[in-house]
């Protein structure tokens, strides 16, 4: 399976990464190499074989739905690159 | 003081309890240590005045009779475990200026034991390589040199930075971990002894998320019986993480009996790849005489499914990330390059916070799960994950622990696998023990051709860590591993 650069362009966009003309054809390469590689999974039958969803067969533990954490807003964005008071800043999304 | 450094966790941590020395003493010749190892460049922040602060204090419990199992001990910190208060940038430059105002459970119980913190060792970014070559903080050196041209080596990855600091002396132990070999390819890069926990043996909260199914955390030492302690206090539930088990921890160290008579170990045909270097098959084969000669009794596996493991990982394991690395946005935390909106803020953030590796993944991993691949890729590699489970619950209904090498190869120089694709190839022993969530630990068993350190990796039952501490500990010794590399670094 390969990609082509509008596909390598569309993913970078879906994963909010900006890609430079040069980028975007080292990684096309790339990524075709990989999912080439990756191709080697339709040999095996899976027919009627379940998907993994829990690598350990434990019954996940359930707590009581109550607040055991809080009241820490100050540190919530003390590693914010730009706050106001107990606020993320952001650039302008509506006008 | 300089032998202080030389002692095993143990032996110091009895030496410390007949206050032989002082914490104080141990700390300090440990932080020289490190001072002095700045060609390894092991560390990407180093905690002296922290360290002489935890030191003094152990020194008051070990006075007073209150000291902790780990009370005194000077241990690096890979750079993924948050510590509060200190840096903690995942060897990224996305987490620029990152301190956390939490702690990780499993440092949190590391300091609740006495442990000293000397410093936070550098890994590949997010913990993405086999080689620590991805580290935003530049590459870290392996403590050892190939005989035939000197080269300067990785430690591999990507606990590389926790590797070198154990195998170059600069701490007692370190944490690392390990999503598809990052504990324990790197143990055998650097002739220490690497534990990779059964998944929810050890609480993943507070440690930077790579791969959620598939990451955890373990110690790298330099002895069995250094990884067993460790262990000891690394491990255990915490209601914080709802994948780790509530299941009792029990005593690593009286697990090593150093009897293993009668014992089944199974050896995986499939194991037996194409190209294996002479030298790595030959130690295998010893391994498996020394086992015989104590006791044990060897028989052939099949694990039928091991090829497709690092396939099936590379969907998985990018999937993953894809998903844990959306919340590097430049809002909450680290570094923000400025744009024309918030889009194209989150883009130019990604795209200079992230490095090459980290973007080819989070880009296979965005791939995968996109709509109209969502089930060929990624439900697929989650059917295969299912038989290379399976593969392993068959074998383990005849045998008690499996012996593989560690890696295909011994430690490589910086720069001399560029191939994403041949770089994966490293993991291909250690990634289905992920893939699978058992138990594994590498051993340092013999050298090279080239003198470089070689491991060998038992795999054990999921939570029977003791048998494997058991078996890990009757092969240390048949091994006998003294080598060390020169003192080149200082």
């Amino acid at each position: 399976m390969s990609v082509d650069q509008a596909t390598v362009r569309h993913i970078a966009r879906l994963a909010r990464i900006k890609v430079s003309d040069t980028e975007a054809e080292t990684l096309q390469g790339e990524l075709s190499a990989i999912l080439d590689w990756v191709e080697q999974l339709s040999e095996v039958d899976t027919d009627g074989v379940a998907p993994m969803t829990s690598v350990v067969e434990a019954e996940m533990k359930k707590r009581e739905d109550a607040v055991t954490d809080g009241d820490i807003p100050d540190d919530i964005v003390r590693n914010a690159p730009e706050r106001d008071d107990h606020f993320f800043v952001v650039p302008k999304v509506v006008e | 003081m300089a032998e202080l450094t030389e002692l095993s966790l143990a032996d110091a941590r009895d030496g410390l309890k007949r206050r032989d020395f002082s914490a104080l003493e141990l700390a300090r010749a440990h932080l020289d240590a490190v001072s002095a190892a700045g060609d390894l460049n092991a560390f990407v922040t180093q905690t002296d005045e922290h360290a002489l602060k935890m030191a003094e204090a152990s020194d008051a419990r070990l006075a007073d009779g209150s000291a902790g199992p780990l009370e005194g001990i000077p241990l690096a910190i890979k750079d993924l475990f948050c510590t509060e208060g200190i840096l903690t940038t995942a060897s990224s430059h996305i987490l620029d200026g990152f301190v956390p105002t939490y702690e990780s459970t499993v440092t949190a119980q590391l300091w609740r034991d006495g442990a000293v913190l000397v410093g936070k060792t550098g890994c590949d970014e997010f913990a993405m390589g086999s080689s620590n070559e991805t580290s935003y903080y530049g590459p870290v050196i392996n403590p050892w040199r190939r005989k035939s041209d000197g080269a300067k080596l990785v430690p591999g990855g990507s606990s590389g930075g926790s590797a070198s600091a154990v195998a170059g002396r600069l701490a007692m132990g370190a944490t690392a971990t390990d999503t598809g070999g990052s504990i324990r390819q790197p143990a055998a890069f650097t002739g220490t002894v690497g534990l990779k926990p059964t998944y929810g043996r050890c609480s993943r909260w507070g440690i930077v998320a790579f791969a959620s199914s598939l990451d955890q955390a373990g110690p790298l030492t330099r002895t069995v019986r250094d990884s067993a302690i460790m262990l000891g206090s690394m491990a255990g539930h915490d209601p914080k993480d709802t994948t780790s088990i509530d299941t009792p921890v029990p005593d690593y160290e009286a697990a090593m009996t150093g009897d293993i008579r009668g014992m089944r170990i199974g050896i995986p045909k499939e194991y037996r790849v194409d190209n294996m270097p002479e030298d790595v098959d030959a130690l295998w084969q010893k391994g498996v005489e020394w086992l015989k000669a104590a006791g044990a009794e060897i028989q052939e596996v099949s694990l039928p499914h091991t090829k497709y493991a690092l396939p099936a990982y590379y969907i998985v394991a990018p999937a993953e990330a894809s998903s844990n690395l959306a919340r590097y946005d430049g809002v909450r935390y680290g570094l923000r390059v400025p744009g024309e909106d918030l889009i194209d803020m989150y883009e130019n953030t990604r795209a200079a916070g992230f490095g090459p590796e980290v973007k080819r993944r989070v880009l296979i991993g965005t791939y995968v799960l996109s709509a109209g691949y969502y089930d060929a890729y990624y439900i697929k590699a989650q059917r295969v994950r299912t038989l290379i489970k399976r593969d392993f619950e068959q074998a383990f209904e005849a045998v008690d622990m499996i012996l593989t090498p560690t890696t295909p190869n011994a430690a490589f120089a910086p720069g001399e696998i560029t191939d994403p694709v041949t770089m994966y190839l490293n993991d291909i022993f250690t990634v289905t023990v992920n893939m699978a969530g058992l138990p594994g630990i590498s051993v340092p068993a013999g050298l090279s051709a080239d003198g470089l350190p070689l491991g060998l990796q038992l795999i054990g039952k999921a939570f029977d860590e003791e048998t494997l501490f058991r078996g890990a500990g009757v092969l240390e010794e048949a091994a006998g591993f003294d080598a060390r590399p020169d003192h080149w670094w200082a």
